[in-house]
């Protein structure tokens, strides 16, 4: 049992290798090399402590555990209040890991500024980390626009030629998502005196008002996951961005919006979850088939696999708004693997346009001959975005399927055509790249992933495997969490179900408050409750 | 026939002694034979911070005086220690500023703690005429201030535009104070709410009145549309004195209209709150928009001041405690980012020359990253962007107007607060983002500019972590307005 508080602790570790930093001098040549290991240490000790964590976290529980509760704003009713369950802990986990790897990817490629660099990194960690821990809406809210701090510096400094463009856009269009959010939370707080997340779970929010909060949480999530039409910021943003950048942007920053969903949405807004479902639905089928469309005509390596990202969160929208326990976990699944894997895929455009300096994939072709160990890792991490089964990629897709099979037979099937349309893109993207003839001069001249680079691999490529081949050890933990999310859900659609039997259809339905009553009742055995709740009839 | 009586004068005592003090060093500067503007200037700032201690001795108290035209309680003791604060910083900071611009006379810091003294009163004032002269106090220092640089043409254009303006909004101000006088026969705060609450309808003689008051104060806190003079006067004015101009007086505005419509309109609430919600709105509207084209980082900060006042209205509209909250709340931090803000316009100085050109930031980060990280930090505070505290500014503003249920203001607030980041971002994208200049800013040598840029940096960031001081303050202020 951890007595000390791990949250905090695990959100700020970042911030004393940042007061560290700040205070490193001397030749800039010195200043680099400290500020390179001051930021990797700190990054990879925050990844033991987070592993510690998850040894110690209770894989049973649907509970939320290491609470921790301070007073923070004194005439408020807000709270300083973090705690993680099944689901949060698995980006905790994701970020801790993806930010030790995104420093030792820029070891290289970023030679001015590098301490500024580094700095702006492990800010970044301290606020991803407390966005999923958050357990207030205001403290989620802080930690989840701060976000925008570092990534805006990330993009704007180290970027690419149009970087001004494209930091600029990434935070306006996301502030603009996240302040209509703002003022969700606190027509919340006007009427129920609290933005604690758990007691909103069980205010019994009036269906009217949920409409208007989910249409503002919507407005913010949305641009963060980012579901058509307002993912353009996207391919500006990840094509600027350096290969680091893109990589946590791909890996951690766009999974805060599915996150929200999951944490906000779904629990504090049921009925209106339920109305809007359609339109997610829509949306994320939108998503899926036209950005995979528009990913196969790309001619830029960075902008085709950010297109795809649209479309691989389009899966994850898709399984979330199922409202059973394979779609909801088919999409956490979905996020973590999309997390590693479209990382990986990042990495390996990086690695390339270190050796080339451009993205455009005709300049590339043949790589297999003279890079064989980067065809190798490119190819597992291709298969994994394709969704070949025995890597990450497969277990969420099909989970999504499956779960969307239950709620729409036609959203399935547009579903699965993405599939169709990922494989396409993908693979034609890998053979312009890596296979055809070898004959232009600078391409010869590259030379193999080096050591450091097969150590960056060496982890993802683990973990790529050991999600795809076991998937129940991520499974497992998250189940009971999912299923108290999904609870009230199933609950509603039993009740309607046994309602439709009568010959007389009572159209009221049930209210939030009957809901939450009974969600009570049936928590001691929410797991075996929900796996048969599709036979709802049987009561 | 009712004997004279000797008004009590201890809840006054900070500004009888700010008024001695000032005249005494007022004399002391004519009667010295050289210049000794230094010696004034630190007495000055000794004396404002001394004022501030004896200010918070009457924190707890609640104490009216000279026939109730005066008015000491917590809320005016937090807001005239903002005012004092923000007038002794900005004195600190512009010493070299104003030797290197040759306005280093003793009148100087004389003139800012006449002005300080009117607005001090202006809090404190319970009586349309105790009002009044207040203003007039406040004012006539700030338009001798506005053209103190006499060989500057921009300087005295900036004076004279100063004050016809304000002159006519003075007028405006008397006209709405005498039909509220002609339709209720007092001039006292507390009486005229008594009045208006027996009235079955509000007159529309008072209605008038109200308006043209509310014109009237709404000029000296630059709301639209009354804010036509404040880029003119931001960027005309010594650099020094812009400082003083858009972080005190705003300051000292909004606790006199806090005051004004809490108390004697209290009763037509309904009827100021639209006028206050429309001001809000524009203000926040034009300063979002009018910032993004300036070149001229004084004038834009301008802008940006208007946007601020309209945020702060809103908590006046909202007419609850959680506003008048926000509102002191606001005005702290808004001070300790524009504070921070202005140091670092005071150092942008190129071959010993001052520079204003936003251009001229170019690739500071480079060159001085330390002061580029403070003014970035002091930026994302004025955009509003957690976890700097000015986002917490807003956040109260915002949670009184839902509260009050005025959410298409809000709505209004947080659209103009994402196209406001746009011109506070470009500041960081040119100190940042862009190649640096060929020609560089000097290096800051004042030790004072840097001392304030430290502290209001190290205040914006801290906030989050301790923000039970400021909150409880807040929290004190607005029960003792609001009696709740």
């Amino acid at each position: 049992m951890i007595t000390f508080p791990i949250l905090s602790l695990l959100t700020f570790l970042p911030l004393v290798g940042v007061l560290f930093l700040l205070c490193v001098r001397g030749s800039e040549e010195s200043v680099a090399r400290n500020s390179r290991a001051t930021a990797l240490l700190t990054s990879v000790f925050t990844f033991v402590l987070s592993l510690y964590m998850f040894l110690n976290f209770d894989k049973s529980s649907a509970d939320f555990q290491f609470v921790e509760e301070f007073p923070w704003l004194p005439g408020f009713n807000i709270k300083y209040k973090m705690g993680i369950d099944g689901i949060s802990v698995f980006f905790v986990l994701l970020s801790a890991f993806l930010t030790p790897i995104c420093i030792l990817a820029s070891w290289e490629s970023i030679t001015k500024r590098v301490k500024e660099y580094m700095i702006a990194f492990l800010l970044l960690e301290t606020m991803m980390i407390g966005m999923f821990c958050a357990l207030d809406m205001v403290v989620f809210y802080v930690f989840f626009e701060a976000v925008l701090i570092p990534m805006f510096i990330i993009i704007g400094v180290w970027g690419g030629a149009r970087r001004v463009y494209a930091s600029f856009k990434f935070f306006l269009y996301t502030l603009l998502g996240s302040v209509l959010m703002l003022l969700a939370i606190l027509a919340l707080y006007r009427s129920f005196g609290t933005t604690d997340i758990i007691a909103l779970t069980e205010a019994g929010i009036p269906e009217y008002m949920q409409k208007w909060v989910f249409i503002a949480f919507f407005a913010s999530f949305a641009v963060k996951v980012p579901m058509w039409p307002v993912h353009t910021w996207l391919p500006d943003a990840h094509v600027e961005a350096p290969t680091a950048g893109s990589v946590i942007l791909a890996g951690v920053l766009l999974k805060m919006g599915g996150y929200g969903f999951l944490r906000l949405s779904l629990p504090i807004l049921p009925e209106a979850s339920v109305y809007f479902a359609p339109m997610m639905f829509a949306l994320s089928a939108i998503a899926v088939i036209y950005t995979s469309l528009v990913a196969l005509a790309q001619e830029d390596m960075k902008k085709l696999i950010a297109y795809s990202s649209v479309a691989h969160m389009g899966f994850v929208t898709l399984g979330i708004f199922t409202f059973n326990q394979q779609g909801v976990e088919g999409a956490m699944f979905q996020m973590l693997s999309h997390g590693v894997v479209s990382a990986a895929l990042f990495l390996c455009v990086g690695v390339v346009y270190d050796r080339l300096h451009t993205r455009d994939i005709n300049r590339y072709g043949g790589l297999v001959k003279n890079m064989p160990r980067y065809a190798a890792v490119f190819m597992i991490f291709a298969m994994a975005s394709v969704g070949l089964p025995g890597t990450a990629g497969f277990v969420g897709e099909f989970l999504v399927l499956a779960g969307t099979w239950q709620a729409s037979t036609l959203m399935t099937f547009f579903a699965a055509t993405g599939l169709v349309l990922g494989a396409a893109y993908t693979l034609y993207l890998y053979r312009r790249v890596v296979f055809g003839e070898l004959t232009k001069p600078d391409v010869k001249a590259m030379k193999d992933i080096n050591l450091r680079e097969i150590v960056i691999f060496a982890p993802l490529i683990v973990l790529v495997f050991w999600m795809g081949i076991y998937p129940s050890s991520v499974l497992t933990p998250m189940a009971p969490s999912v299923a108290r999310v999904i609870a009230p859900y199933q609950e509603a659609k039993a009740a309607a179900a046994a309602m439709a039997q009568p010959a007389v259809v009572d159209t009221g339905g049930v209210t939030s408050k009957e809901q939450t009553e009974k969600e009570k009742e049936k928590e001691t055995s929410p797991a075996d409750e929900t796996h048969d709740a599709g036979h709802g009839e049987q009561e | 026939m009712k004997p004279f009586e000797a008004p009590e004068l201890i809840p006054a005592f900070p500004e009888i002694f700010l008024a001695l003090v000032t005249m005494c060093l007022l004399v002391f500067g004519v009667t010295r034979k050289k210049d000794d503007s230094a010696t004034v200037a630190h007495f000055s700032i000794f004396a404002l911070l001394a004022v501030a201690v004896v200010v918070l001795r009457f924190s707890a108290e609640n104490l009216t005086t000279f026939n109730g035209m005066f008015i000491t309680d917590a809320f005016a003791v937090y807001m005239k220690l903002i005012v004092l604060m923000g007038s002794a910083v900005t004195i600190f900071m512009s010493s070299r500023y104003a030797h290197s611009q040759r306005i280093a006379r003793f009148e100087y810091p004389v003139l800012v703690m006449f002005s300080t003294l009117g607005m001090m009163l202006m809090i404190s004032a319970n009586d349309l005429m105790s009002l009044y002269i207040a203003i007039e106090l406040q004012s006539l220092p700030l338009y001798v201030l506005a053209s103190l640089q006499r060989d500057s043409v921009r300087s005295t254009e900036a004076g004279l535009k100063y004050f016809v303006l304000g002159a006519l909004s003075s007028g405006m101000l008397l006209y709405g104070a005498s039909l509220v006088y002609g339709y209720t026969g007092v001039t006292n705060y507390d009486a005229i709410a008594h009045v208006l609450k027996d009235e079955p309808e509000v007159p529309l003689g008072v209605l008038t009145g109200m308006i043209l008051l509310l014109s009237g104060l709404a000029f000296k806190i630059a709301a639209v549309p009354f804010h036509m003079w404040t880029p003119d006067v931001y960027e005309g004015a010594p650099t020094s004195v812009t400082a003083f101009f858009s972080i005190v007086p705003k300051a000292a505005g909004m606790a006199m209209i806090g005051r004004v419509f809490m108390g004697p309109f209290e009763p037509m609430v309904e009827d100021w709150r639209q006028v206050i919600v429309l001001l809000s709105i524009a203000s926040m509207t034009l300063g979002a928009i009018g910032a993004i084209a300036q070149t001229n980082i004084k004038r834009m900060i301008a802008y940006s001041s208007i946007g601020h006042a309209g945020y702060m209205l809103m908590g006046i509209a909202a007419a609850n405690q959680a506003g008048i909250k926000g509102i002191v709340a606001y005005a702290a931090l808004y001070m300790a980012a524009s504070v921070g803000t202005f140091a670092v316009i005071l150092m942008m100085k190129q071959k010993d020359r001052m520079v204003e050109n936003i251009r001229d930031l170019s690739g500071l980060a480079s060159r001085q990253p330390m002061v580029a990280l403070s003014m970035a930090i002091m930026m994302f505070s004025l955009a509003g962007i957690p976890p700097m505290a000015g986002f917490f500014g807003k956040l109260f503003v915002f949670q009184a107007a839902i509260d009050a249920g005025l959410y298409m203001m809000a709505m209004f607030g947080v659209l103009t607060s994402v196209i406001a980041a746009y011109y506070y971002l470009r500041i960081i994208k040119i100190m940042y983002f862009d190649a640096p200049a060929d020609e560089g800013l000097d290096t800051s040598t004042d030790p004072r500019l840097n001392f304030v840029l430290t502290l209001s940096t190290v205040a914006v960031i801290l906030f989050i972590i301790v923000p039970a001081p400021l909150l409880n303050v807040a929290g004190a202020a607005a029960s003792a307005l609001l009696g709740g």
